[in-house]
């Protein structure tokens, strides 16, 4: 760079002088160079603007896409919880519904029992025999004193004591009867109410299940509709499930982990200690890890022939081979888990022979056995029961595993959306901002040759001032004006 | 390819990760420990290095310890050899019995006066010989000496010797009286050692004194 100044130890003044060179040359590259900087920056900013359009075309028919198969999603997973609902439905109506006749029947048998033992309970008493009559006449006889009359009348009394007495009797009979009707009627009533709250419970049941259909069918109603909020809320939804299922797979990762640690030291039993499959990686512990990818796959199996999960295209296998498949899978995932809790005590045979080995290469000598009582067993028996617990416990990570495929499509499809909007964002941006660049990179080589330039129009202003003093000679063109002169002169 | 069969055949590339060419990583050790004059006292120190080879040794591993003496290039100077069986259990059992044997090589060893002379490379060619029939990955020789060598008349070393592939640890290389008056002399016998050992191919030579610290020399599998 220095080479270029003509005095070095002066370059600002180098530099004006540089400058003061090339703006001639500059003035008399103005127009290609104008045109230059043009196309260049619309060789840049046009593919960038292209780019942009591509992009934005692109996220549009992902989001399409996206929403095709959110929807997609959505209707099958309401179908199938119309179908649950359905399910339980037909269960409570052929569990409930089915014995309607017999409670129907017990209804009425109750009702009538109750009702006759009611009829029986309102009998009015006896009504007043027709002798109270003849009494009524005999008492209005006064005393006279005659003897015959009022010995008469004293029987008479006598009898009407005893029969009072008789028919008092009789009527506290007669209501500690109907008493007793009623008392026997409590029983019939109790049931008669329970039956009647049973039948309420059940409609009530049959309540609910209609209103969560009614409220999915209207959710799959807004699907087919292709509703904007729908489709909102159906993201949302799916973005709450990637995240609890990532959650709950993260758990199951730390189980198949502890898992891997269990098996991986007894496993060098069986396929070698020493035997390395990579530089850093043990024959043991790929054989550890393909148990344990055993033991998912047979979990996957599993949920999947219990219906849990629907991952695997099984809609051509009849009903009778999907059971055999859960059996066979159930099976190989018990053998498994059995093979754990062997393994599980292998490795405790391992580990106690290798520290006594250690303690008497220490120079301990012989160590004394140690009383095996049942505590020095805890862990043997706690590994034991790890080995045949976690392959089960793994074989559930099927459930949070579709959950994590279908909703971490839809995630991803909408943040590949978005990723792909910001970048046809910043594509037309930058493009713009080349375009504006190249406006101003126009402006500054004006700049930098202002000197020509206002040479150039104060001379094209004298010439215009020069024409409308002589409007009859049409004036040439800048460049013809030297020619123009030679042709006045000749 | 959707997601349900790119997992399907994630777990397939997985299981067949396992059924690929095994790689050799197999250690084995030669220690070579000097019975001669003075050094048969710190017979006791091999001891214990053998003793934590034996508790770092992996199923598949080899060892040997073989004794210096005045001629050392033969069979019958290898006190005890063993290659680890690959299960755990049984490697067990041989690492106990390997104990046993450098037992009772230590007590006889310190009851004897010592060998005349001092056969170091015989001892290096005998080890050289046993590693490299091992096939190991990583073949080590541990000197347990002053590297003193004292050769008698017939006794012909001054030749190239073969150590490809194998790295050489002196460990506990004592000074002599001689050193202590010029210590120069224990410099230039460890750098005439380590110019003999790269001359014969050794991939590595060191020198440790300190055994209180050997997880850093035998850190790693090769």
């Amino acid at each position: 760079m220095k080479s270029l100044l003509f005095w070095p130890e002066q370059p600002l003044l180098s530099l004006l002088v540089l400058l003061a060179i090339a703006v001639p040359f500059l003035y008399a590259a103005r127009a290609p160079m104008q045109d230059f900087i043009a196309r260049l920056t619309r060789a840049l900013s046009n593919p960038m603007r292209l780019g942009s359009h591509w992009l934005a075309r692109t996220a549009t028919r992902l989001q399409v896409r996206n929403r095709e198969v959110l929807f997609a999603h959505g209707g099958r997973e309401l179908k199938l919880s119309i179908e649950r609902e359905f399910e339980r439905v037909t269960t409570l109506v052929e569990r409930d519904l089915q014995g309607y006749p017999a409670v129907q029947r017990k209804l009425m048998d109750e009702i009538t029992h109750i009702e006759e033992d009611y009829k029986r309970s309102s009998e009015v008493p006896p009504p007043p025999p027709e002798w109270v009559k003849a009494i009524e006449e005999l008492a209005k006889i006064k005393p006279n004193g005659d003897g015959v009359v009022e010995r008469i009348l004293a029987d008479i009394r006598d009898s009407l004591d005893k029969i009072y007495q008789k028919v008092v009797a009789q009527y506290r009979r007669a209501y500690e009867e109907r008493h007793n009707i009623l008392k026997r009627c409590l029983p019939f009533w109790r049931s008669a109410s329970q039956t009647l709250t049973q039948v309420e419970r059940n409609i009530t049941g049959l309540q609910d299940s209609a209103a969560k259909i009614d409220s999915n069918v209207s959710r799959l109603e807004g699907i087919f509709a292709t509703r904007s909020d729908v489709a909102h809320a159906l993201t949302s939804s799916a973005s709450t499930q990637l995240f609890i299922s990532g959650l709950v797979m993260l758990i199951a990762f730390g189980g198949a982990y502890v898992n891997f640690k269990l098996i991986s030291l007894p496993m060098s039993a069986m396929v070698g200690g020493g035997d390395y499959v990579t530089e850093s990686l043990r024959a043991s512990e790929v054989a550890a890890l393909v148990i344990i990818l055993f033991e998912t796959l047979m979990g996957l199996f599993l949920m999947e022939t219990l219906r849990f999960t629907n991952l695997f295209p099984l809609g051509s296998v009849t009903e009778k081979m999907r059971r055999r498949l859960m059996w066979v899978s159930l099976t190989i995932l018990l053998v498994l888990a059995g093979v754990e809790v062997a393994l599980a005590v292998m490795r405790d045979l391992i580990i106690s022979a290798d520290v006594a080995l250690k303690q008497t290469l220490g120079g301990g000598g012989e160590v004394a056995a140690v009383e095996a009582g049942w505590v020095t067993k805890i862990p043997t028996v706690g590994q034991m029961i790890l080995g045949f617990t976690l392959p089960f416990a793994l074989a559930f990570v099927a459930i949070p595993l579709e959950y994590f495929i279908n909703s971490g499509r839809i995630v991803l499809g909408a943040t590949l959306v978005l990723f792909l909007r910001g970048l046809a964002f910043a594509l037309r941006f930058s493009g713009q901002i080349v375009k504006e660049a190249g406006k101003l990179a126009g402006v500054f080589y004006d700049v930098i040759i202002f000197a020509p330039l206002a040479i150039e129009r104060w001379v094209a202003a004298a010439r215009e001032n020069a024409a409308k003093d002589s409007p009859a000679r049409p004036r040439p063109a800048l460049g013809k004006f030297a020619t123009a002169d030679n042709e006045e002169a000749l | 390819m959707s997601a349900r069969q790119l997992m399907v055949a994630g777990i397939g590339l997985l299981l067949l990760a396992g059924c690929g060419k095994e790689i050799n990583r197999r250690q084995a050790v030669y220690v070579l420990v000097d019975t001669s004059g003075t050094y048969a006292k710190e017979v006791n120190k091999a001891q214990n290095v053998v003793n934590y080879l034996l508790g770092s040794l992996q199923p598949g591993d080899s060892l040997a310890v073989g004794r210096v003496k005045s001629r050392s290039f033969s069979e019958k100077d290898i006190v005890a050899k063993v290659t680890l069986n690959m299960d755990p259990i049984q490697a067990n059992g041989q690492k106990r019995k390997f104990g046993e044997e450098m037992s009772a090589f230590t007590k006889s060893a310190k009851g004897s006066s010592g060998s005349r002379y001092t056969d170091i490379t015989g001892g290096m060619m005998q080890a050289a010989e046993f590693l490299t029939e091992t096939g190991a990955h990583t073949k080590t020789i541990i000197v347990f000496s002053d590297m003193q060598e004292e050769l008698d008349y017939k006794t012909v070393r001054d030749f190239p010797i073969k150590l490809d592939g194998i790295r050489i640890i002196a460990l506990n290389v004592t000074k002599l009286d001689t050193d202590n008056v010029d210590p120069r002399r224990y410099v230039s016998r460890l750098e005439w050692w380590e110019e003999r050992a790269r001359a014969a191919g050794a991939t590595e030579w060191r020198v440790v004194n300190d055994l209180e610290h050997l997880e850093r020399v035998f850190s790693g599998r090769g």
